[in-house]
């Protein structure tokens, strides 16, 4: 094993094709060393199709991917010396949990007393002190998944790679997984791509995001940049709620309904205006500047427990959603339904999106 | 905490009771049929065959056809060939049957559909038929002698039928989807994922094969070991046709006690033996794995 504990990752130009579907297509990438990595997409985007080309289980049209300096596009599977661990977990039902944590060092040819203290350290780094006599089958499914991330960091690599590996995990569970396995990677520093369709789990937990979509990268970026600056329509329908609305352009100076848009800095391109419901506010009063204003009529208040959601029609015949936290001295100002309001929107989260209405929707 | 209820009064009780009764007595009653033919084709004759085994060739009560069997070589020498032959047959369908049910679990199912008919075709035909075809192809002039003659792969025909060569060959040949089946549903449950996961974790296809694949089918190919050789112990067409006389096995010596000395004692003790030997196969089979799995679907996981 070399001096570093993780390498970067860089893919250029894969492409794999099924028949006449891309599920990659043209993919570039570049994973830095020990950053924490995650391909968020719809299911069929191509993510996992991207995550097994670098696991060496999906051999690709043409492209090229390497890990540090080695180009590993041609390399088997049992050589890259890469962590993974699977949907389903993959433990070997005919072995103990220890022996399971053991395989990868047996087949590096370590003795049974150099394996045993290694796979001590790692059921104890995922938490399983004295789990190593037990079946695969008397665990629970948090301790299943705990299994597989021992074994898959157990001979030290220095890519780690993740199939949605919280997936079968109920709620409260995978929450409180994602931050373990965050502060587990702070902790080992291993370079780690992680699949996810799960936009929140993404945002919990990665350094970086590569939204991915019919095979391509639509928006590589860190998580505020997605969920603030989306690149496009896709990216921001996928990943939190969002209305988007038409902009009249005019030529540089973009206006909606008439009235001109005050935007953020460098934010001047784009046909569509982003509106996130917990972005909007309810405006009482004329004389806050820095507020795009639109005025509407409230169709529908929803009660959610943290917050109201109040659905509102536009002029024009525009929908659009606002949050608003409900507290209970706030109840109050709550809209009713049939209500004429203004809804405000800081100019600092007014973002315009390049992309047409009917692109990128689900 | 709540206290718990009174269950035999809460509302419906009794009714509720009754219904799952009725419904432990329908299931009982769609075993039944199937319960009483074993019962009177398999428990009673098989109390008779016991019977019938105490009693000398004068009638009276001994342990006569037991002992024979101990002291006379010959018998022993049966069982022996019984077992070898069985022994055998296993193996050679192992060697032949293990890489055909990798090979079909590991393509589209739909191939392994034909290809499991293939396995399963012979079935369709009578064992006598197939057996005599072996004897038309095996023969010293027959098809096989022919072409291995003509194409110069050996000058004198090779003694393939009326020997071991010929009883291996038919057996081989009928118990191979006894084999094949078990083990093909146990690598099909095999989830490829374990696969991926003993490569990742740096196992060469080898290693992958036999640290992970192979004890994952295991259950499956015990499963049709027990199987073929429990067939084996008993069977008595294609050896009594293929073997030529020469290759005797239990079935055939006790059907020419019946037949020929109409000897019902000490062909019922020997039919009493292979049972006792049959059943402490599949015991020690047991013992490997549990019976379940070698009787169920061998499934692997």
């Amino acid at each position: 094993m070399g001096q570093e504990k993780a390498l970067p990752i860089k893919i250029q130009g894969v492409t794999k094709t099924y028949g006449s579907i891309y599920a990659l297509n043209d993919v570039d990438l570049d994973i830095h060393s020990g950053e924490f990595l995650t391909l968020l997409g719809p299911s069929g985007s191509g993510k996992t199709t991207l995550l097994m080309v670098l696991a060496g289980f999906n051999r690709p049209d043409c492209g090229s991917v390497r890990f540090g300096e080695r180009e590993i596009i041609r390399m088997p599977p049992h050589k890259r010396d890469v962590g993974m661990v699977f949907q389903n977990y993959a433990l070997f039902p005919h072995m103990d949990v220890a022996a399971n944590i053991g395989f990868p060092l047996k087949l590096r040819g370590l003795a049974k007393e150099q394996i045993r203290p290694r796979v001590d350290e790692a059921l104890a780094t995922v938490q399983l002190e004295g789990y190593g006599a037990r079946g695969v089958d008397q665990l629970s499914g948090g301790q299943k998944q705990r299994v597989a991330l021992a074994r898959a960091i157990v001979f030290n690599p220095r890519i780690l790679l993740m199939d949605e590996p919280l997936s079968a995990l109920d709620k409260k569970l995978r929450e409180r997984m994602q931050i373990e396995l965050r502060h587990l990677h702070e902790k080992l520093g291993m370079t780690t791509v992680y699949v996810t369709h799960d936009q929140r789990e993404a945002l919990t937990m990665s350094d970086r995001i590569a939204v991915i979509n019919d095979g391509c990268l639509m928006q590589l970026d860190k998580p505020r940049a997605i969920y603030d600056q989306p690149a496009n329509a896709f990216v921001a329908n996928f990943i939190g709620e969002s209305t988007l609305l038409p902009v009249d352009q005019n030529g540089g100076a973009p206006s909606f309904g008439g009235v001109a848009l005050k935007l953020a800095q460098g934010s001047a391109d784009g046909e569509l205006l982003l509106l996130r419901p917990e972005r909007l506010i309810f405006l009482d009063d004329d004389d806050r500047a820095e507020f795009n204003r639109f005025t509407g009529v409230v169709r529908e208040v929803v009660y959610q427990g943290e917050s109201f959601l109040v659905y509102i029609t536009l002029a024009g015949g525009y929908e659009v959603a606002v949050r608003s936290v409900s507290q209970r001295h706030s109840i109050a100002a709550a809209p009713d339904v049939g209500d004429q309001v203004v809804l405000g929107l800081h100019r600092d989260e007014t973002v315009l999106i390049e992309g047409s209405t009917d692109g990128g929707m689900d | 905490m709540k206290p718990q209820p009174v269950l035999s009064v809460g509302a419906n009780a009794k009714a509720l009771r009754k219904d799952a009764q009725r419904e432990r007595l329908l299931l009982f009653g769609l075993s039944f049929p199937a319960l009483l033919i074993v019962l009177l084709v398999i428990v009673v004759p098989v109390g008779w065959l016991f019977w019938l085994s105490l009693f000398n060739d004068a009638g009276v009560l001994s342990t006569y056809n037991y002992s024979r069997m101990l002291e006379s070589k010959s018998y022993l020498r049966i069982f022996k060939t019984t077992f070898n032959v069985s022994f055998l047959t296993t193996l050679i369908c192992v060697l032949i049957g293990y890489p055909l049910a990798y090979f079909l679990s590991q393509i589209s199912r739909r191939w392994a559909a034909l290809g499991l008919i293939a396995v399963l075709l012979p079935f369709w035909t009578s064992l006598l038929v197939r057996t005599y075809a072996w004897l038309v192809v095996l023969q010293r002039k027959g098809l096989v002698n022919q072409w291995g003659i003509e194409l110069g792969w050996w000058e004198t025909p090779l003694r393939l039928v009326h020997n071991l060569n010929g009883t291996l060959i038919g057996m081989v040949h009928i118990m191979l989807p006894f084999l094949v089946l078990p083990l093909y549903g146990s690598m099909r449950s095999i989830d490829f994922d374990y696969i991926k996961a003993a490569a990742n974790l740096g196992a060469n296809p080898t290693k992958a094969f036999w640290y992970v694949f192979f004890p994952l089918s295991l259950p499956g190919l015990l499963a049709g070991i027990t199987v073929v050789f429990v067939l084996c112990l008993g069977f008595f067409v294609t050896p009594a046709v293929l073997g030529g006389g020469k290759v005797i096995m239990v079935s055939m010596k006790i059907e020419t006690l019946i037949d020929l000395f109409f000897n019902f004692g000490t062909a019922s003790a020997l039919g009493v033996v292979l049972l006792v030997l049959t059943l402490g196969v599949l015991f020690i089979a047991h013992k490997l794995v549990s019976l379940d799995k070698v009787l169920g679907s061998g499934d692997g996981v």
